[in-house]
């Protein structure tokens, strides 16, 4: 046996204290005993009537999700009330029969209602089958009337997201979904609860906590058949936090209607704060189908759709620059001393380059041209040789410091940072030097390098600014009903450049030039009511040995993308747009129309005073709130 | 280590047969709280429950079997890996119900709050082992045993898991009480808890302290804890004298009542079997206080008494606050009903208790 010197005799007092214990034990054990006595007998009565001829349920009131405007106070997402098609088959004597029955009643057939109430035979008892979501006001009218014949259907109403026109912005917007079992598992803790929608992509997830509300619910006493006796208790539902962007809704109306039928981005910046004005990635999907619940079918439907409606092209759509890509050229060569802007090289519509021959889009060539010319006729032979003395690295160099191969920073899920190659990246990727013959490629934006849209708009924005990158963004406040802000955003900069005097007036009457003088090749982007100022490009998808092939011939997936940067008024600048139509062809005759388009636009109605009658919801639900604080 | 034969005549069967009984019935009642009308059949949690008891029936005949004055050794090891596992689960843990209480461990997921329960009992057991001071411990005699308790109780606090934090904190009272602290350092112990009771509730989650004000007045929460507390009492004064029978509790059937299957089964269990039935549970677990009892007043040592009333302790509490918990008398904490309610955590550590208590009662009479 073990001996340790611990052991020390149970000392008499514990004897004592054991006795009191036994004594406190039964005292708290009769206690229980009469509490159950208390609940089980004397009150058992109530308690038994309480649990079989009421039953008390819980009725969970979704907070309306806050509305969503633009910089002028138009409205662009709003809630709707709707109603759902509910049914607890324990509340019917026979289930089968009562859905027969609202079948003929709303006029649909009897089979899709069983078909719905039988596979979801695994629910947990008493929880409702939804036999349709957002139903229209004959169901509606058809059910309250017959509500007597109808033991266990029922009408839940709940708001609807509501973006209008289809959709605007629904990529920058995103759209809502039901919260799925891993989210639920993370988000239990901020009371969402299985059945809630939760914003899943852009605004609506990133905005999540202000724009959701908060739920209330109902504790209804309700009788044997489940029909509500009375409500014993409720909790108010809270409204969430509206949201205004930037964005101004002409201006996106303007550019959607642009890109209708062709795939790209158009991306319209504040020249002066970065603040979004207006962001399409085309095609795009409708929001509103995922706001009522999306099938398996539209949702693989979207999926698998050969042109991705579901990616947001302007940021994650990472394309070569093509020419547009001599604005950079033209800034880093003027500032690294490689040319002057009165430097003058030959093109003869050619560039032999080790064993490679470059070739111009003019196969005749421009003769000798100048920074100016270069850039107003897009000259290719003369940016190769601009790059080629200026070597990759000063490029890549200039590229950066303008915002390009990094994410612009936007607050938007899955932005992808493009690529400015330099010989280190060669290096680091492929094991290998750079090769001069690779430059020149890359001088007219072709090669490895790719940029997102809303790159090219915030390197032209701040080209037309003086050099101020910010950081693009798109939300300027948040606020409660009674319009009390609680977050206001503003412009944040991401670096200021100190050009050289002069480079910037050189690069800028060149760029006003493109589409002014009838040498230019961004004419189609010359406007009756603004001076615009940009940069066509045109960015092969396929590289054709053996010269140019007319874009036209060629079939749609071979064909360039068509590229348009601009900003405008080109004095003073107010507005930057980049467009990309893909496999467009042209810049200047794909591309360059829509910038203006979106130009115009943004002047005509700047001034303009908001319609007054787009914001009804609005007026509403300040109603509520008034008639809320009179009430207290 | 050969086998005593006293050792075998001296076994507790009455602890034992009181133990499994309670199992008994807690297996019986998951069954019902999970048992689905619609699919006519119960989830596998009954039987996962009988599982775990069976896996804890192996720990308690170890724990039964490996003298009991080797909590000496073992006691503060204990102690670290619990302070280790809390810590762990403080920062990685899995998630469930709102609180972070659990540690993934392949085939389970381990609660460490349930062996901190055990760990607090030995470390006292093995600090409390000695003679008392004359006229018992004073405070600062116990500064020791504060500071082991202190950093569990407030992991366990900020999961969070109130319920459990109650009981590492009040078993931790009980022993020192017992151990031999002055009645009035007691005094002045719980006048300090009074005063701090303010600052304490300022440091609650909210929910917790809605549980509490919901306690008070149960109208001011009708969509959460207050209607936890109605749909429990519903479900228990609805049992009547004999009850509604094995599964025809409605209450149950029809998912009106919260965790069902854990810290609310004994509503479940009140509105089948009725008052008689609950008489019957709270006897047993009665009896299972006093045959507890029994052995530490027989106790051959000081240090065994000591650890047998650790183990009484952690029942006494849990059975008192979760029944009171449930029946409306106390504000909704999280606690499991000893043995009965459903988790494996809270299982094995409940045989490992009735383990340590058999030990102490067989080797009442060894040298």
């Amino acid at each position: 046996m073990i001996t340790l010197s611990s052991q020390k005799e149970v000392p008499p007092e514990f004897r004592r204290r054991t006795q009191l214990l036994v004594a406190a034990v039964c005292a708290i054990f009769l206690l229980l005993g009469i509490r159950l006595l208390f609940l089980q007998v004397i009150d058992g009565e109530r308690y038994t009537y309480l649990s079989e001829n009421n039953r008390i349920r819980l009725k969970k009131v979704p907070g309306t999700r806050g509305m969503v405007f633009d910089r002028r106070g138009q409205l662009m997402v709003d809630s709707r009330p709707s109603f759902d098609l509910l049914f607890v088959p324990e509340d019917a004597r026979e289930p089968e029969q009562i859905l027969g029955r609202l079948a003929r009643y709303i006029g649909r057939p009897e089979q899709d209602l069983l078909k719905l109430y039988k596979e979801d035979q695994y629910r947990a008892p008493f929880e409702e089958v939804v036999l349709g979501k957002d139903v229209d006001w004959r169901t509606v009218v058809a059910v309250e009337s017959h509500q007597l014949d109808l033991p266990g259907v029922s009408l839940r109403t709940r708001p609807r997201r509501n973006y209008l026109e289809s959709g605007m912005a629904a990529h920058l917007v995103g759209y809502l979904g039901e919260i799925g079992p891993r989210q639920l598992k993370t988000q239990k803790v901020n009371g969402y609860t299985m059945g809630d929608e939760i914003g899943q992509s852009g605004l609506e997830r990133r905005w999540e906590e202000f724009l959701r509300g908060q739920s209330g619910g109902q504790q209804v006493e309700v009788d044997a058949l489940g029909r509500r006796v009375r409500v014993l208790h409720e909790v108010e539902d809270v409204p969430g936090y509206n949201v205004v962007l930037t964005l101004d809704r002409d201006v996106q109306h303007a550019a959607q209607e642009a890109m209708q039928g062709k795939d790209g981005a158009i991306v319209a910046l504040d020249v002066h704060t970065g603040a979004v004005l207006a962001m399409v990635s085309a095609p795009a999907f409708d929001p509103n189908v995922f706001a009522r619940g999306v099938t398996g079918e539209e949702w693989r439907g979207y999926m698998n759709d050969r042109a991705h409606p579901m990616n947001n092209r302007a940021i994650q759509g990472q394309y070569p620059p093509g020419s547009t890509f001599k604005i950079v050229l033209s800034v880093a060569a003027l500032e690294e001393g490689a040319i002057q802007a009165d430097t003058r090289l030959g093109c003869a519509g050619s560039m032999p380059f080790g064993n490679r021959v470059f070739h111009d889009w003019k196969k005749e060539g421009h003769g000798s041209v100048d920074l100016h010319r270069g850039i107003v006729e897009s000259c290719d032979v003369y940016f190769y040789q601009v790059g080629s003395r200026l070597g990759v690295d000063k490029i890549a160099k200039w590229a950066r410091a303008l915002g390009l191969g990094e994410k612009t920073g936007i607050d938007l899920d899955d932005e992808k940072p493009g690529l400015i190659p330099d010989s280190e990246w060669k290096q680091r990727r492929f094991h290998q030097p750079w090769f001069p013959g690779e430059t020149p490629s890359i001088a007219i934006g072709q090669g490895y390098v790719t940029v997102t849209p809303l790159q090219m708009a915030t390197m032209v924005a701040t080209v037309a600014n003086g050099g101020t990158l910010y950081r693009p963004w798109f939300v300027r406040k948040v606020e409660s009903l009674d319009g009390a802000v609680l977050r206001e955003y503003g412009p944040q900069q991401v670096r200021s450049i100190a050009f050289k005097e002069g480079t910037l007036d050189q690069v800028r009457s060149a760029l006003a030039d493109v589409v002014a003088t009838p040498a230019g090749t961004g004419g189609a982007a010359r406007s009756q009511i603004v001076k615009i100022a940009g940069k066509t490009g045109t960015a092969q998808v396929t590289e054709m040995k053996g010269g140019m092939v007319k874009s036209e011939n060629l079939t749609y997936l071979a064909r360039d993308h068509a590229w348009f940067v601009s900003y405008a008024p080109a004095e003073n600048p107010e507005i930057a747009v980049a467009v990309i139509v893909e496999h467009g062809g042209h810049g200047g005759s794909a591309a360059a129309p829509l910038a203006k388009k979106v130009i115009e636009t943004y002047l005509e109605t700047k001034g303009e005073k908001p319609p007054a009658e787009k914001q009804p919801a609005a007026g509403k639900q300040l109603a509520r709130v008034q008639g809320d604080a009179d009430a207290d | 280590m050969p086998i005593d034969r006293r050792l075998i005549s001296h076994f507790d069967w009455t602890v034992l047969a009181l133990a499994i009984g309670l199992v008994c019935l807690g297996v019986l009642t998951i069954y019902s709280a999970t048992y689905s009308i619609t699919e006519h059949r119960a989830s596998g949690l009954a039987m996962k429950q009988f599982y775990w008891f069976l896996f804890g029936f192996g720990v308690m005949v170890a724990a039964a079997t490996l003298d009991y004055h080797h909590i000496d050794n073992i006691a503060y090891p204990l102690y670290g890996v619990t302070l280790v596992l809390l810590t762990v689960v403080y920062f990685t843990g899995h998630s469930g119900g709102g609180s972070q209480r659990w540690i993934h461990l392949g085939f389970f997921t381990l609660q460490p709050s349930e062996v901190a329960k055990l760990a607090i009992v030995l470390a006292l057991t093995k600090f409390l082992q000695y003679d008392e001071p004359p006229g018992g411990y004073r405070l600062q005699d116990l500064w020791a045993p504060f500071l082991l308790v202190g950093p569990l109780a407030v992991l366990t606090l900020i999961q969070p898991d109130l319920g459990t934090a109650i009981i590492l904190v009040v078993v931790f009272f009980s022993l020192i009480l017992m151990g031999g602290l002055r009645v009035r350092s007691f005094l002045y112990l719980a006048a300090a808890g009074v005063a701090f009771m303010p600052i304490a509730y300022h440091f609650l989650k909210p929910y917790q302290r809605n549980r509490i004000w919901t306690f008070l007045n149960p109208d001011l929460d009708p969509l959460g804890a207050g209607y936890h507390v109605i749909q429990s009492k519903i479900a228990v004064g609805s049992g009547r004298l004999l009850g509604k029978g094995f599964l025809n509790g409605t209450q149950n059937r029809l998912d009106f009542l919260p965790a069902q299957h854990t810290d609310f089964i004994f509503a479940v269990f009140a509105e089948e079997w009725g008052l008689i039935g609950c008489l019957i549970l709270l006897a047993l677990y009665f009896a299972l206080m006093i045959a507890g009892l029994r052995v530490v007043a027989r106790a051959k040592d000081r240090i065994g008494a000591l650890l047998a009333f650790g183990v009484v302790a952690i029942f006494f509490w849990q059975v008192v606050i979760n029944v009171a918990m449930v029946t409306g008398l106390m504000p909704v904490v999280g606690i499991p009903l000893p043995l009965l309610s459903y988790g494996g955590s809270s299982m094995v550590t409940m045989m490992v208790a009735v383990g340590l208590l058999i030990n102490v009662s067989m080797r009442r009479f060894t040298f």
